[in-house]
């Protein structure tokens, strides 16, 4: 009987032959532990991202407290519309005049990291280029055809892709290609937080749970043991 | 089977522990059930204190803030009407504000931090309706007094300290909530003087 | 307090209950490793019970309010997350325990007469579980959630003639709504747990009327007066067992099997725990990516994929050219499940006294079901669609063969007693 069970074991990594092809994406190496790095992303997401992009599930006080904001702090140097601390992250674009816009509204932020990955929005943010047929001049080596204009361009530069689809070191940007890395690990850590902001929470959590767990089972292990040895 | 005795010390141990242990388990299960009825964010949000700019409010006009999803009233009082405030003591059914309808702070003559500032609950003291200000047209509900607060549901009457007058079916003054001035001119709902 | 409880027990013989189903209910005593998955099932389904009547408590079954609820759960509410993750880790964990399961009334006969009913109550349950997980998957109101629906719902467009009719019928709108969410919702919620709750029921009734079989099939109730005093179980059974028959190689449920099942649940719960505490999306197969976006009728994701447990019947589905004949087989290929009790004509159970034939058949039934399994959560290719025929095939091979086999099966001899 065992043996029928191994077979089956071993029988399933050779049927779980590669999924469909999937894209070649950098790795965004971010951490969302650090903090720092969470609030330099935070502050990127107001200047460039929020004028377009909500975080519509997502309360500013929430962001504060587990970023190590306190909430005067946040009001008086993270929030400029007057809203109040225990709002959700919005901005006031109409949704309608955005999709006349953009060709699509914009879409809300909140839970990208998770539904397209943070190596996505890494890759992403570092793939667009120029092209003079897109209606922002830009496209995206990841993303074809992408609606929305390269609002960091100013940091980054412009790049431009040749005939071999290779996009060349950007020019011209106010960063250089090792900062604006950096800047968009940042905005690319925020948003993982921001996808699931009990993530640590949960993992810590875990590991209590899960350490408690090996003792309840060694107990339940010696309890079974001693009362079957009545019939062994 | 085995003739080995039954060790029922060692048996007792183990079935004493793992039981302890699950228990501990069963309560550990039970804290996410218990805590999740909790006030949530959402509510917590909505019942964070309140802001009013009381700078904009004009002399005996009324503004309505919105507190833990109840009508707060911010009256700013003329000096003719906190003089009033102690010419119908008889007619009141409280009139020092002894039940502890209000911050002690707020146990005065006009139930408020600054005279001028009225500030309570805008729920009566009944059944919960919402009273209406009455400004200069008071005296059809209480002949004497210009300005006040009616009830439309059952009738019950409060001067412009909130406190109530007798013969109505309200019971108690109307409820003055936690409030401070961290600034001059900010009245904040919520939170007593001194508290963060 | 005596007085009390013999009171209650005149009245209501609950202490009497509890000898027959639990303190003197006779259970083989050979069961091994493939028996703690009845009791992790009954296990996971009190947790769906309990975390999906907490989960209510926030959500909001409305097309407008749903997906937005699910994020108030999972930031918002104290705990959320964790109730949410136990009930969308529980409902991957509930299929799991419920498979493994199946698995091993198959491999040790336990279908066969005489508990085919215990059979047909257990494929009923598991019947309804699918529609409850169906009915559940759509209520986060995610893209894949719309679309998983719509996929599903478009079967019942091949029944010839009233197809259409009907699925806008199940709808109650002409594309997915919030109609189709409320609905699914109040089924969700309260129809379909009564009902599982008392097939559940009646199943462990069926159970414990016919008895459990074990690893090695071998019956421990002996006719009466058949065995000598000596080699009579050493333990006192419920007289409704002992009076019947001579009870051989028996313990009592309690403490021997719920001490043991104990052990099971805290080994089945670290596993749990570890996917749920640190793979929540189990690698995008529990909560799959494209449901964090929220339901977009004019918007398919690129790849839809019913989730994993649904992925054998669906590679079936699919490699059918023929829409109609696809849903048919689909569904065939529940439906031959129930009949298995009488494909089978054999009288060995378990398959350690059973041929060869019916082991390398067992293994063929198995591999080809993981391999649907696989190819249904894959996007559509040539290959897969050949493979799938392929696994197809075998699949309902595996109960013809049995049907042919079982009639003459060259089996080993079966020993009078279980053998441990």
């Amino acid at each position: 009987m065992k043996k029928l069970f191994i077979t089956l074991l071993a029988m399933v990594p050779a049927l779980a032959f590669a999924a469909g092809p999937s894209l070649p994406l950098d790795s965004a190496n971010n951490d969302l532990a650090d903090k720092e790095s969470l609030k330099r992303g935070f502050k990127a997401y107001i200047n460039y991202c929020l004028g377009c992009h909500e975080l519509q599930y997502q309360r500013y006080n929430r962001t504060f407290a587990d970023l190590g904001i306190s909430d005067e702090e946040g009001k008086a140097e993270w929030m400029y519309t007057g809203e109040k601390v225990g709002d959700h992250i919005t901005n006031s674009m109409p949704a309608k005049e955005a999709a006349q816009w953009f060709g699509s509204a914009p879409p809300d932020l909140t839970l990208e990291a998770r539904f397209r990955s943070p190596d996505y929005i890494y890759t992403y943010l570092r793939s667009f280029y120029t092209d003079e047929n897109r209606p922002f001049g830009v496209n995206n080596t990841i993303f074809p055809d992408v609606g929305m204009p390269h609002v960091l361009q100013n940091l980054q530069g412009v790049r431009t892709k040749d005939e071999n689809g290779v996009l060349s070191p950007a020019v011209g940007g106010t960063m250089t290609e090792q900062e604006y890395d950096a800047f968009v690990r940042d905005l690319t850590n925020f948003l993982e937080y921001v996808g699931e902001p009990n993530k640590l929470e949960r993992k810590e959590l875990g590991k209590w749970v899960i350490g408690f767990l090996f003792i309840f089972f060694i107990l339940s292990y010696f309890l079974k043991k001693e009362y079957w040895r009545d019939i062994h | 089977m085995s003739n080995a005795p039954v060790d029922n010390g060692r048996r007792r141990f183990l079935t004493a522990a793992t039981s302890v242990v699950g228990g501990v388990g069963v309560v550990g299960v039970a804290v996410p059930f218990i805590g999740s009825w909790n006030p949530s964010a959402r509510a917590k949000a909505a019942g964070a204190p309140v802001e009013v700019n009381v700078s904009k409010i004009e002399p005996g006009q009324l503004v309505r803030a919105e507190w833990r999803g109840k009508p707060v009233y911010v009256v700013r009082r003329t000096d003719k009407t906190l003089a009033d405030l102690a010419k119908h003591d008889d007619q009141l059914r409280d009139p020092n504000s002894a039940e502890p309808q209000q911050p002690e702070y707020a146990q005065n003559a006009h139930r408020s931090i600054k005279p001028e500032i009225m500030v309570a609950l805008g729920v009566c003291t009944h059944l919960g309706c919402a009273p209406t200000h009455h400004k200069g047209d008071f005296e059809q509900h209480v002949a004497g007094v210009t300005d006040g607060f009616f009830c439309p549901c059952h009738g019950s009457k409060f001067d412009m300290a909130g406190r109530v007058f007798q013969g109505v079916p309200a019971p108690l003054n109307l409820s003055v909530p936690e409030h401070s001035f961290p600034k001059e001119d900010t009245l904040l709902i919520g939170v007593a003087p001194g508290e963060a | 307090m005596n007085n009390f409880l013999a009171w209650i027990e005149a009245r209501l013989p609950v202490m009497e209950a509890m000898n027959k189903h639990v303190l003197q209910y006779p259970a083989p005593k050979n069961f091994n490793f493939w028996y703690f998955f009845g009791s992790l099932a009954m296990l996971v389904l009190v947790n769906q019970i309990l975390t999906g009547i907490w989960l209510t408590m926030n959500y909001e079954p409305s097309g407008d309010g749903a997906f937005a609820s699910i994020e108030y759960i999972m930031r918002d509410v104290d705990y959320g997350w964790l109730l949410r993750y136990m009930h969308s880790t529980g409902a991957s964990a509930f299929f799991v325990v419920v498979y493994l399961h199946m698995f091993r009334g198959l491999m040790y006969g336990s279908y066969q007469k005489p508990r085919e009913l215990l059979w047909i109550f257990g494929m009923l349950i598991f019947l309804v579980l699918m529609a409850e997980a169906f009915m559940g998957y759509l209520l986060p109101w995610g893209n894949m959630s719309y679309w998983g629906a719509q996929v599903i719902i478009s079967l019942f467009g091949a029944v010839p003639v009233v197809g259409e009719d009907l699925a806008t019928w199940i709808k109650g709108d002409y594309v997915i709504s919030g109609a189709t969410l409320n609905r699914f919702f109040a089924l969700h919620v309260v129809a379909l747990p009564l009902v599982l709750v008392v097939l559940v029921f009646l199943h462990i009734l069926a159970l414990h009327e016919v008895g459990s079989n074990n690893p090695d099939g071998v019956n421990i109730k002996k006719p009466k007066g058949s065995q000598k005093p000596e080699e009579l179980s050493k333990f006192k059974f419920h007289k409704q067992y002992a009076d019947k028959y001579d009870i051989v190689d028996a313990i009592p449920f309690h403490p021997y099997y719920t001490v043991k099942d104990i052990m099971g649940v805290a080994g089945f719960l670290i596993f749990f725990c570890w996917v749920m505490f640190f793979f929540p999306e189990g690698g995008g197969y529990f909560l799959e990516a494209p449901n964090f976006t929220p339901a977009n009728g004019l918007k398919t994701p690129e790849h839809i994929a019913p989730v994993w447990y649904f992925g054998p019947f669906y590679t079936i589905l699919r490699v059918v050219p023929d829409k109609l004949m696809g849903t048919i087989l689909m569904f065939a290929a529940i439906g031959v499940l129930f009949a298995l009790p009488w494909c089978d004509r054999g009288t060995v159970k378990s398959i350690r006294f059973r041929s060869k034939w019916h082991l390398l058949n067992l293994i063929q039934f198995s591999i080809c079901f993981i391999a649907l399994g696989i190819l249904g959560t894959m996007p559509a290719s040539d290959i897969a669609n050949l493979i799938g025929t392929i696994a197809t095939i075998g699949y309902f091979g595996f109960f013809l063969a049995i049907w042919i086999y079982s009639k003459n099966e060259n089996t080993k001899p079966v020993p009078e007693r279980v053998t441990k």
